[in-house]
């Protein structure tokens, strides 16, 4: 039997859900769930547009089965936890077309929960995994200094 | 004015921005492509092979199309699906559907096509050129020098990060609506009508949140969304096609490869005395857009220089790859490339510094180009290039960086314009309309087909309104650009559309003003207090040749477009001779870009077209059997990470275009012709070595 | 995403136990972090269709420090292996192999025993462990038993491996004698780059005397290598000129380098002749 009853905890919400064991939780998220938010830009684990949260840990999406994430606390873009990160990226331009930029925030979001205080140094590495391509990445960098700034 | 955040800022940092794959539609099916196995041949038979219930598919060949079966563009060359000859690799052939989206690969796996591979015949020319000034064969034998070289550019990539997608439904009696990521909703709308046979009012094309674009949905948004549509008109669901990255980059297009021939006569002095260039692009199967960009190629060929004697000739030559399209800089890049690498190669030879050699040969105020236009704007590119040099400290870094450890530095730069807006004519013949909704209470919406990728259309064109009209950025909204509700104001493509557009935007806001009956100054109460007397107002502006643009289609003459901007770009760069790596360390780009209406919008056009640019030259190699691309996923198709990309400095000069919104001129695609030469230059800078041919990757660096 | 997904199957293993009873007969398959095989499996290219997860194992995913080895269980990710200090220390070259490896997500999920059994040539950990001289412990249903690492590879994507065997430890023998090592990678970019030679390298040495060295690998053959004649070649050695210049030689014909996507076997040639210099320069 392939299908798999699994539950998740997305965003501070518990589901329980019954789908195809394999399938990925990228897909679970944007269809079962409908939380869009999180992108699929290349289903290799390349461009991280479909990074999220799981269990406190940043993790491409498109690479995760579903029945391996059963019992796991998810956080998507949805989440009402990236405020300053968003204003953030709002304010210095980090965000052009936007399909990176759900990825982008989680990825930030990591980085400066393990360092509050980064090195641009240590952001260029932090954000390695997340292609993006329209900013040139210079006004992502400012907005994970400014972020970074803001949090106490 | 104040910096305002780009308008749909909020959606897209909360992932709320909707892309066409994150719509969904009750009943909606799926699709996929059965595309060619061969590059070239017939097609003797399709089969389908058991292994799926067949009988719950829908199944779409070109017999099938309503109306006719091209994909409407220039030359009309191109089918919607293959039926007897195939022409690429890839090409489509057959539609499927299906309400399980996860069942369509295994049922492509499962369609069994039989061809007679041909051998491919001579390549067919698309388009060539001839643009002409002076007499260039009188110049040799009196020129103190003359110098050759040839220079190489390769396919390159656009990698949006959202593939190409689109959501349509279709009926007879309804017509047909398609949802999707694209560029040109009009050029969309125009193809649906002649694939249907249905008339404008039965079509209609809505322009989803687009995730980046840079000219790869320029032209294929029209395929896509026939073949969606296609499948919708059978099927009778909805159907979403969305392609997975590996069909994106192997099927649809890239830019074009390109091979420059320059020739060049100098003076003892360092003058220029006669350029002839020929320019080659690799079109792929169809003519698409090719001819377009051959022209642009060409007129951007002899670059920012005085010359009198110029000949360029230029062919787009077919191939039996799939397509290649439009890209960012669409022919400028390649013929620039050559021209700043060639430049340099001049200097050298004559015992000159590159940018005395250049200084000496730059167009100023006055001066005609190589079309014979007149340069009327304030010019003063040698001030500019002295500028980019000082702040890059170029003249120190020239004499000082390291070349004797195994890692070599070197610095270089390029000079170079880019026209703004569609060629010649092109503006004209296009006819652009933008229309204003006014309502009671003084809000404003902007109806226009630019399309908002990015680049920060929806937010400029706000901004120009709002300043003209004396109002908060919040009381005016873009409409999302829906063929059913906003007017054609031609492509997003060219840079055309901040100044051109926005000028439209600008005309309309000042004619609301005389329809209001405003006094010169007034309050933003006055506003709304005219607003609610007048009740809600639709005022439209369409486009106007500035009198003084004359173009001759046929001898390639004249003012080949409304403005150009200017820049001068500079790359310092590490070489590592252990290992071949090159690395730039710091770029510096400066550009005169009329007007800058949104500072950090502009700033970000250029970063992120420096980093592609930067991506062009050193990392982004298109590998290709039997025409396609098979290095097609991003961990084999090589773009610079964060930790690739290098500190870039942006700086800007404003000489404002009056025919420009608010002054503004393009500047969307200039910062994709400066790296490449630039890069190409300190590279030679640090090794002594001249290569040609970009992307210049490790392995020749290292064995030559 | 082109798999058929009512074709595939995947549980989570309660414990090893159970793992290795799916996996006795060939039917099932274990999968660890999944960062290769969902690659595979979003371009519709997986082989098997049956999985057993062992991914949280507590017995799999322990890093154990005796007097005489590090133990580090199949399933430890790279992201615990460059956060945990002993091997920080002592084994620099893994954690630095860890750290290449991917990005941070992929770092969070990918493990050492998958990227082992993944047998790719142009993996990152390989080249470390040959040159920590690591061990491995397979177990199946009938027993364990250990490999040798340098023995584990035995061609391209084949190794000492049956279908149902699980790579269940890998052994770092202690202490480290190596004083010295070195470590570079070169991809096609600077972060999230397959390898187009990968190289480490320890050696112990002492008044300019190569006492022992070892040289590990990646990318420049089928397997992962461990390139012994141009180690034999130095062992006693004084370093001079000419012996770099001989072991230089000799490693282009140790290694197997082709052509394929990412480079050409001359520019592997090339680049790895001249990282051995680079790393042999030092003791001038």
């Amino acid at each position: 039997m392939a299908d798999a009853c699994i539950s998740l905890t997305v965003n501070g919400t518990i589901h329980c859900i019954t789908v195809p064991s394999m399938k990925r939780l990228l897909d679970v998220l944007r269809e079962d769930l409908q939380l869009t938010g999180t992108k699929e830009g290349c289903g290799e684990g390349e461009c991280g547009a479909c990074s999220v949260m799981l269990d406190g840990q940043l993790v491409n999406s498109c690479l995760v089965p579903a029945k391996q994430a059963d019992g796991a606390r998810i956080e998507t873009i949805e989440a009402p936890k990236w405020a300053v990160i968003q204003n953030a990226f709002a304010e210095t331009g980090g965000a052009q077309c936007g399909i990176c930029t759900p990825g982008m925030i989680l990825a930030a979001s990591a980085l400066l929960a393990r360092t509050p205080k980064p090195t641009l140094e240590q952001i260029r590495e932090g954000l390695a995994g997340n292609i993006c391509r329209c900013t040139g990445y210079q006004k992502i960098f400012d907005a994970v200094q400014l972020a970074s700034r803001r949090s106490a | 004015m104040s910096l305002v955040l780009r308008k749909e800022v909020v959606s897209k940092v909360t992932g709320q921005a909707e892309y066409v794959d994150d719509l969904h539609l009750p009943g909606m099916w799926h699709g996929i492509t059965v595309r060619s196995s061969i590059p070239y041949g017939t097609i003797k038979r399709i089969s389908f092979e058991d292994g799926v219930p067949w009988a719950e598919f829908t199944v779409v060949t070109a017999s099938d199309i309503p109306g006719k079966n091209v994909v409407s563009l220039i030359v009309d060359d191109q089918p919607y699906l293959a039926s007897e000859v195939v022409n690429h690799l890839h090409e489509p052939i057959l539609l499927l559907a299906h309400p399980n989206k996860y069942i369509l690969e295994k049922a492509r796996s499962l369609v069994k096509i039989d061809y007679e591979r041909l051998p491919e015949g001579p390549r067919r020319v698309f388009k060539d050129y001839l643009m002409e000034k002076g007499d260039v064969d009188r110049a040799w034998s009196s020129a103190a020098h003359i110098i050759e070289g040839e220079y190489s550019t390769g396919a390159q990539e656009q990698l949006y990060i959202e593939p190409n997608g689109m959501l349509a439904t279709a009926s007879a009696e309804e017509g047909v609506t398609v949802r999707g990521s694209m560029q040109c909703p009009y050029y969309v709308h125009k193809s649906l009508m002649a694939l249907f046979a249905l008339p404008a009012e039965k079509i209609r094309v809505i322009q989803q949140e687009t995730g980046g674009a840079f000219g790869g949905k320029e032209e294929y948004p029209s395929m896509i969304a026939g073949h969606a549509a296609l499948l919708a008109f059978k099927s009778g669901h909805p159907v979403k096609l969305i392609y997975d990255r590996e069909e994106d980059m192997a099927a649809t297009t890239k830019r074009h490869p390109s091979r420059t021939r320059h020739k060049t006569a100098v003076a003892e002095d360092g003058n220029l005395l006669a350029m002839e260039i020929d320019f080659e692009i690799d079109g792929g199967a169809y003519a698409t857009l090719s001819a377009v960009v051959l022209s642009r190629g060409t007129i951007h060929a002899p670059g920012p220089y005085r010359c009198p004697n110029v000949r360029v000739t230029s062919k787009a030559l077919a191939s039996n790859s799939p397509p290649h399209g439009a890209f960012r800089g669409f022919g400028a890049p390649q013929s620039i490339f050559a021209l700043e690498r060639h430049m340099d190669k001049i200097a050298k030879a004559l015992n000159l510094a590159p940018e005395e050699f250049r200084e000496r040969n730059f167009l100023r105020t006055g001066d005609t180009t190589a079309t014979g236009q007149l340069v009327t704007q304030e010019l003063d590119l040698a001030g500019l290039q002295r500028r980019a040099l000082t702040h890059a400290g170029y003249f120190e870094k020239k004499r000082t960086l390291a070349k004797n450890g195994t890692v070599k530095k070197g610095i270089g730069f390029a000079t170079f314009f880019h026209g703004a807006g569609f060629t010649g004519s092109g503006e004209r013949y296009l006819q652009s309309v933008v229309k204003l909704h006014v309502s009671s209470s003084g809000r404003v919406e902007i109806l226009s087909s630019m399309t908002e990728m990015g680049q920060g259309t929806n937010t400029v064109l706000t901004q120009v309104a709002a300043q003209t009209l004396g109002i908060p950025y919040e009381w005016v909204t873009v409409l999302r650009p829906d063929t059913a509700r906003v007017p054609n104001s031609g492509p997003t493509v060219a840079s055309r559309t901040s100044m051109i557009i926005g000028k439209l935007v600008e005309r309309a806001s000042e004619d609301l003003k005389r329809k209001l009956s405003l006094p010169p100054t007034y309050t933003l109460t006055q506003f709304a207090a005219a607003c609610a007397a007048h009740g809600p107002l639709e005022l439209s502006a369409q486009f106007q040749e500035p009198g003084t643009i004359y173009w001759d289609d046929q001898k390639y003459r004249g003012d080949a477009y409304g403005a150009y901007s200017w820049a001068v770009y500079v790359a310092e760069v590490s070489v590592d001779t252990l290992t071949g790596e090159t690395s730039v360390d710091h770029f510096t780009a400066l550009q005169e870009v009329g007007k800058v209406l949104h500072p950090v919008l502009a700033a970000g056009q250029i970063e992120g077209g420096v980093l592609q640019g930067i991506g062009f030259a050193l990392y982004e190699k298109v590998l290709f059997r039997d025409g396609a691309m098979i290095n097609n996923q991003m961990t084999n198709y090589i773009v610079p990470t964060s930790m690739d990309v290098p500190p870039i400095s942006v700086l800007f000069e404003e000489v404002p275009y009056e025919h420009g919104a608010l002054g503004a001129k393009g500047i969307g695609e200039l910062p994709m012709d400066g790296p490449a030469p630039a890069i190409l230059n300190a590279v030679e800078d640090a090794t002594g070595v001249a290569f040609n041919h970009v992307p210049l990757l490790p392995e020749e660096v290292l064995l030559g | 995403m082109r798999s058929h997904l009512a074709d595939f199957d995947l549980v989570i293993a309660q414990d090893i136990a159970q793992a290795l009873r799916l996996m006795a007969n060939g039917d099932w398959r274990p999968m660890a972090g999944g960062t290769d095989l969902m690659v595979l499996f979003n371009a519709g290219k997986l082989v098997h269709h049956k999985f057993v997860s062992i991914a949280k194992l507590s017995e799999l995913r322990a890093i154990t420090v005796s007097e005489d080895a590090v133990t580090l269980g199949a399933a430890v990710t790279y992201s615990v292996i460059q956060s945990n200090v002993v091997l920080q220390t002592e084994f620099p070259l893994l954690c630095q192999a860890a750290n290449w490896t991917g990005s941070v997500a992929n770092q969070n999920r990918g493990t050492l025993g998958g990227n082992i059994a993944n047998a790719s040539p142009a993996a990152d950990t390989p080249p470390a462990l040959l040159v920590y001289d690591a061990d491995l412990e397979l177990i199946s249903e009938r027993g364990s038993r250990r490999v040798s690492y340098d023995q584990f590879h035995t061609g391209y994507k084949k190794m000492e491996l049956q279908p149902n065997e699980l790579i269940a430890n890998i052994h770092l023998p202690r202490p480290r004698r190596y004083l010295i090592t070195y470590s570079r990678k070169v991809g096609t970019r600077k972060a999230q780059a397959i390898s187009k030679v990968c190289f480490n390298a320890v050696a112990e040495v002492e008044s300019s005397v190569i006492k022992q060295v070892r040289l590990g690998l990646g990318s420049v053959a089928p397997i992962p290598l461990r390139c012994r004649q141009t180690e034999a070649l130095l062992t006693g050695e004084r370093i001079t000129s000419s012996l770099i210049a001989h072991a230089r030689s000799l490693i282009a014909t140790e290694i197997q380098p082709i052509d394929d996507l990412r480079s050409t076997a001359q520019y592997r040639a090339s680049v790895t002749q001249n990282l051995l210099g680079e790393f042999l320069g030092r003791f001038l």
